[in-house]
């Protein structure tokens, strides 16, 4: 396990080593690609100087709303369509070929209920992220033993103490499994969103560096999107083990 | 001094938790009449049904303790389950403490599963102390509650454990002692040890009898192992093979203050003799091998 991990570091940092070779020797020129400690440096500048800290803030704010409106309803919707079997028959192939959906596709229609504002974009990004949630949700839910429902009985619990104390918390691994799918699903919807049409934000400033070719914003801000994503990424990784290993599953 | 006597040295002879209040009158603790349980056949229109126990007729004594052996898919789950509320009765009449059990689990029960119900979230002494929550007791008192029962079950050096951590045993006996804190009148136990291994077994037998001679609770016992039976009751019921029904009772005679060792009394060989002589047949017909009517 030590030694994978020491070989992805490895893997990892050869890459950027050899990205850093080429840009440096001119075999990526400066228009296309800056060298990566380039993009660090330009990067801690622009955090320094605030200069994008709004746009930053911006995208990151409503990716939370976003991860936390999927992650809410991924969670609600789970459990209702967990006691409705037919509701859940009749969803559950939907489910499969949701991500099939290309979403950015309403990104228009959104606009045109909502406004240009954030909140077609915190929809995009939420609809991305709660199938993922919900479906993995199901899973977790499928697995709470039914020795544990008997034992909410026997305790005169009813079905809301027995989501909130036993098949919620059985179900927690799998929860973590969706959220962390959602977090990655939540940037994606809005820095995509963003991107395609917006008055602000992380996705407006990348698009708007890259047609005026401005590689000193662009890249940075690739670099923290990438940084931000990964950070949150692992901080789940490592409370879903801490769970798993508490459980003898890892 | 008993280790049981160490965790409750305020214990006196001859009064147990359990007994009625004064004044109580003297009825049956648990009682079924004429109890039979049909259950719809999975996929079939609801008037295809089997028959899948009675008709029972029995009484629990207060403070007893009966256990029921039977052969496989007798129905002797769910006959606990009826009793703890769990199923309702096709046919006839549950009560607990005079109280008709009718769509609910009542007051003052306790059910101890075969599989492991530990939760897997929590750490053996919050697994224990969840059995309170519903009860409208002061914080020190849980406290105290939970202490008890850690120190009774041996697990007090196991408190902050997750069950990943414990043997099969000993979430076995997280499972007890989650029952234990909530003092319940009855304790249903079904197929406690069945995950356990012969010695575990005997052991554990040990630990329920010690409580039980605590507690003064009434336990209900679903086994299939015959030396089980024998060694922990003081009635047993035998069952026939599906529908379910009582077809003879055992009354072991062992005195109240028995554990493990009693295996070696001479009456322990013949008791679980006459239970399979009673069962053979039985469980026989449970596995198809003689058709009902037939001479074994």
């Amino acid at each position: 396990m030590k030694g994978a991990r020491v070989w992805r570091v490895a893997i990892l940092v050869a890459c950027v080593a050899l990205l850093e070779v080429l840009c440096l020797t001119g075999v990526i020129d400066k228009l296309t690609m800056q060298p990566p400690h380039r993009m660090a440096v330009d990067l801690v500048n622009m955090l320094v100087s605030g200069s994008l800290n709004g746009a930053i803030a911006k995208t990151l704010g409503n990716a939370a709303v976003a991860f936390v409106a999927a992650v809410v309803l991924g969670v609600f919707g789970a459990i209702i369509i967990h006691r409705l079997r037919r509701v859940r028959d009749t969803l559950e192939p939907l489910f499969a070929t949701y991500y099939a959906i290309p979403v950015f596709a309403f990104y228009p229609m959104l606009i045109i209920v909502f406004g240009l504002n954030a909140a077609p974009q915190i929809f995009i990004g939420a609809m991305l992220g709660v199938v993922a949630v919900i479906v993995n949700t199901l899973n977790g839910l499928d697995r709470v033993p039914n020795v544990l429902l008997k034992t909410a009985r026997i305790q005169q619990m009813g079905a809301r103490e027995t989501a909130w104390r036993i098949t919620l918390p059985y179900a927690a691994p799998y929860i973590l499994t969706g959220a962390k799918l959602a977090v990655a699903y939540s940037l994606i919807g809005i820095i995509g969103a963003e991107f395609i049409m917006s008055n602000g934000g992380m996705g407006y400033e990348i698009s708007f560096a890259y047609n005026n070719f401005d590689n000193k914003t662009m890249y940075p801000l690739i670099l923290l999107i990438l940084i931000v994503s990964v950070s949150i990424n692992m901080l789940f990784a490592r409370w879903e083990k801490s769970i798993l290993a508490r459980r003898g599953l890892r | 001094m008993s280790h049981v006597a160490q965790v409750y040295p305020h214990a006196l002879p001859g009064r147990r938790a359990g007994d009625p209040k004064p004044g109580t009158p003297a009825v049956a603790h648990v009682s079924m009449r004429d109890v039979d349980k049909l259950f719809s056949r999975p996929g079939g229109n609801p008037d295809d049904t089997f028959h899948a126990l009675g008709p029972i007729d029995l009484e629990l004594r207060q403070g007893e303790f009966f256990a029921v052996v039977g052969p496989s898919g007798c129905g002797k789950t769910t006959l606990l389950e009826l009793v703890a509320g769990l199923s309702t009765a096709t046919r006839g009449e549950v009560a607990f403490e005079g109280e008709p059990i009718v769509g609910r689990i009542p007051d003052g029960v306790g059910v101890v599963f075969q599989e492991d119900a530990s939760f897997p979230w929590l750490t053996v002494r919050d697994n224990i102390a969840f059995g309170l929550r519903r009860l409208r007791i002061d914080a020190q008192e849980k406290t105290r509650r939970v202490d008890r029962a850690l120190a009774m079950m041996g697990l007090a050096p196991f408190a902050d454990s997750y069950p990943a951590q414990l043997s099969g045993g000993m979430r076995q006996r997280v499972c007890i002692a989650r029952t234990l804190v909530t003092e319940p009148r009855l304790i249903l136990l079904d197929e406690p040890f069945g995950a356990l291994d012969q010695q575990t077994r005997l052991l554990m037998g040990d630990e329920v009898l010690n409580l039980w001679r605590k507690t003064g609770a009434t336990v209900f016992l679903i086994t299939h192992a015959l030396d089980e039976a024998t060694m922990l009751a003081d009635r047993i019921g035998v069952m026939s093979a599906r529908p379910g029904r009582l077809i003879d009772i055992v009354e072991t005679g062992w005195p109240r203050d028995r554990d493990s060792r009693i295996v070696q009394d001479e009456r322990f060989g013949a008791i679980t003799a006459r239970l399979w002589r009673a069962l053979r047949e039985e469980s026989m017909k449970s596995i198809g091998a003689l058709k009902p009517g037939a001479q074994p």
